[in-house]
């Protein structure tokens, strides 16, 4: 009785360890740019809920303790070494990765890069949060959906040179036409400094008396045009809105200068990054151009040319929400 | 000097025809309530340009003043997230004491070990970024962690115009004093006009322009709790770039680069055009690609107009001397 315990937890022991695979549950390792991260310990949180959904899988959340890249390496040859079934990492560097992933899918291991990716030839896929067209369409309806009656809104942006914005914006302007009645009055720059931030949306505020709402897709502009609308007195009669994280615009949902705003969920990309990861591992799908992948909950992932993909629209957040993911990140 | 023909009422006619310029495009910005916005938006930039112009005077310069104010601003943030109870009164003697320590720093290896200023600034602009990255792991401090009384204290309006607004008021008239009225004032101009006459009148050139640096600190520190608490948030980068806008404002108005010529009301307009066209350009709908040019050109032109009315005709005192040249 006493030996068959003894043996169980040695058994136990070895099977999270160091031990060999153990044939009946699949283990997947998430590899994170650093531990202690408010944004990654959600992420691991999301793929012990996969874990739980799947059954038959063991969840290794792991990763070097600052955001270097040979931390990572380090991690990732021990996780060879264990011999675990798929590694899913958010890379500290797109290349210095790529060696040692490629000895690990040359081990058969599944290697898939999410949030933070890997150069094609190190991983089998990667899992964008988003994609351009989906936030191009999403900041335009965080400020439609409040305007039923349509109204003004302006666009305060990061600098003229800024890629991921202007990407954005101008995939706004593709959609704008399923949006009647919404006007985008202005686009202008707050170089990604919170003084000059604030001193745009200021300006906006007085020469379009009208403006109903400011969308910043960037996160110096959202909170600086935040402060701008409270200090003007405007709170109720223009919204804020675009692209922030939660801990930084809770003050604002709070004041009730932005009714809502988006970024990504880190809870349903670690989901929808073991979902994946498990089943490349269970060879019930496969990597390559054009294929789709199940993530559970949050549907498919249809990769493209470069075999990359993107899970969902940008996850809204809101008064109901952001006490929850506020601490988070 | 006649009055018309001072570099201050140069100055003064440019804001006027500034004013007149944006009206006419947008007349909402000349209402007393938008200056009052107006004013009060550029308080910092002034308080930073006074403590800038004494540093220049001494012929120094201090490169440091934005990285000392986002430094001063972070701890001041940090400590209200840690410890809500602490009164603002001390935490702006704090914020005061700190910057004036950074200020301290860089005076004491300007005089102590002869490096020069635009190496020292230069060096401790980017280590005082690295502590608040050290200190923060780069991570933000939010308005929500922030206390009300913590933000409110810039905002809290006294006889129409808001604190943020009257402090810079009266650093306008401290400073306005110890220029004018003081010995240190009067040893400021000596070390600049003429560092070996000023030994010869007893004066110490390195502790002076110490003191310079100290009180340039100082007014960055106290800016730098201002900052993070009118824009309720602190970062690593708040006010990037900060410390040239400083320096244009004062050249702008007539602080003399190379030292020994400089006025209180000159550096506090310099910073008011600034601080207009800052303002004006958002709502005057000029394409912002035009923006950073006209900003420019502005600074270039106003400097363009100091340098001719500030060239001294030079006096022949030696007669003989000037045939023989």
């Amino acid at each position: 009785m006493k030996l068959t315990k003894l043996l169980t937890s040695v058994a136990v022991a070895a099977g999270l360890f160091a031990g060999p695979a153990s044939a009946e549950d699949m283990r997947i390792a998430l590899v994170v740019k650093a531990l202690g991260i408010g944004f990654f310990e959600a992420a691991a949180k999301g793929a012990e809920e996969a874990a739980s959904e799947l059954g038959d899988v063991e969840i290794i959340y792991t990763g070097p303790t600052d955001t270097t890249a040979e931390g990572q390496i380090e991690v990732i040859n021990s996780l060879i070494a264990q011999n675990v079934d798929a590694i899913a990492v958010s890379a500290n560097d797109t290349d210095a990765l790529v060696p040692t992933l490629q000895k690990a899918m040359q081990r058969g291991i599944t290697v898939i890069s999410w949030d933070s990716g890997v150069a094609e030839e190190g991983r089998q896929m990667h899992l964008n949060p988003s994609s351009n067209a989906l936030i191009g369409n999403m900041i335009i309806k965080l400020a439609a959906d409040h305007l039923p009656d349509g109204g003004e809104v302006a666009v305060l942006s990061a600098t003229t040179t800024s890629t991921n914005q202007n990407i954005w914006i101008e995939e706004m302007n593709k959609v704008m036409g399923d949006y009647p009645g919404i006007d985008v009055v202005a686009t202008v720059y707050g170089d990604d400094l919170a003084d000059k931030s604030y001193r745009e949306a200021t300006g906006l505020i007085q020469s379009y008396p009208d403006l109903d709402a400011i969308i910043a897709p960037t996160s110096v502009g959202i909170v600086a045009a935040a402060q701008a609308v409270v200090d003007a007195g405007k709170v109720g009669s223009v919204n804020v809105t675009g692209l922030g994280l939660p801990s930084e615009m809770a003050g604002a949902i709070e004041s009730g200068a932005s009714q809502s705003f988006a970024i990504w969920n880190p809870i349903d990309l670690g989901y929808s990054a073991a979902m994946i990861a498990y089943h490349l591992a269970k060879g019930d799908a496969t990597a390559e151009p054009g294929a789709s992948i199940p993530m559970g909950r949050m549907g498919d992932v249809t990769l493209d040319d470069t075999n990359a993909g993107a899970m969902a629209d940008p996850f809204v957040y809101d008064a109901s929400n952001i006490a929850e993911f506020k601490d988070i990140f | 000097m006649s009055v018309l023909n001072s570099r201050e009422a140069i100055l003064v006619g440019a804001i006027l025809v500034l004013l007149g310029i944006v009206a006419s495009r947008f007349p909402g910005f000349v209402t007393p309530t938008n200056l009052v916005a107006v004013f009060t938006d550029t308080a910092p930039l002034i308080i930073l340009a006074l403590g800038q112009m004494v540093v220049i005077l001494t012929r120094s310069i201090d490169l440091s003043v934005a990285a000392n104010l986002a430094l001063t601003g972070m701890v001041c943030a940090l400590i209200n997230v840690s410890f809500p109870g602490v009164p603002i009164g001390v935490l702006v003697l704090l914020a005061l004491a700190l910057g004036a320590t950074m200020g301290a720093i860089n005076g004491f290896l300007v005089w102590k070990l002869a490096i020069p200023p635009i190496v020292v600034t230069l060096g401790t602009m980017t280590i005082f970024r690295g502590i608040i990255f050290l200190l923060t792991d780069g991570s933000w401090v939010n308005s929500h962690q922030m206390s009300a009384a913590f933000k409110a204290f810039p905002r809290e309006t006294v006889l129409g115009l808001p604190v943020l607004g009257w402090i810079a008021v009266i650093v306008t008239l401290i400073l306005g004093l110890v220029m004018g009225r003081t010995t240190l004032g009067r040893a400021f101009f000596a070390v600049g006009g003429n560092p070996h006459a000023a030994v010869y009148t007893g004066i110490n050139v390195g502790r002076t322009q110490f003191l310079a640096f100290v009180i340039s600190g100082m007014l960055a520190g106290l800016t730098g709790y201002l900052w993070v608490a009118r824009y309720a948030v602190a970062y690593v980068d708040i006010a990037g770039g900060f410390e040239l806008d400083v320096v244009a404002a004062c050249v702008i108005g007539g602080v003399a680069i190379a030292g020994g010529v400089a006025t209180v009301s000159g550096a506090v307009l310099g910073a008011l055009f600034l601080g207009i066209i800052k303002n004006a350009l958002p709502v005057i709908d000029v394409s912002p690609f035009w923006q950073l040019a006209i900003s420019g050109a502005a600074i270039i032109i106003a400097v363009a107009f100091n340098a001719r009315t500030g060239r001294s005709k030079g006096r022949v005192i030696l007669k003989s001397a000037e045939h023989t040249q």
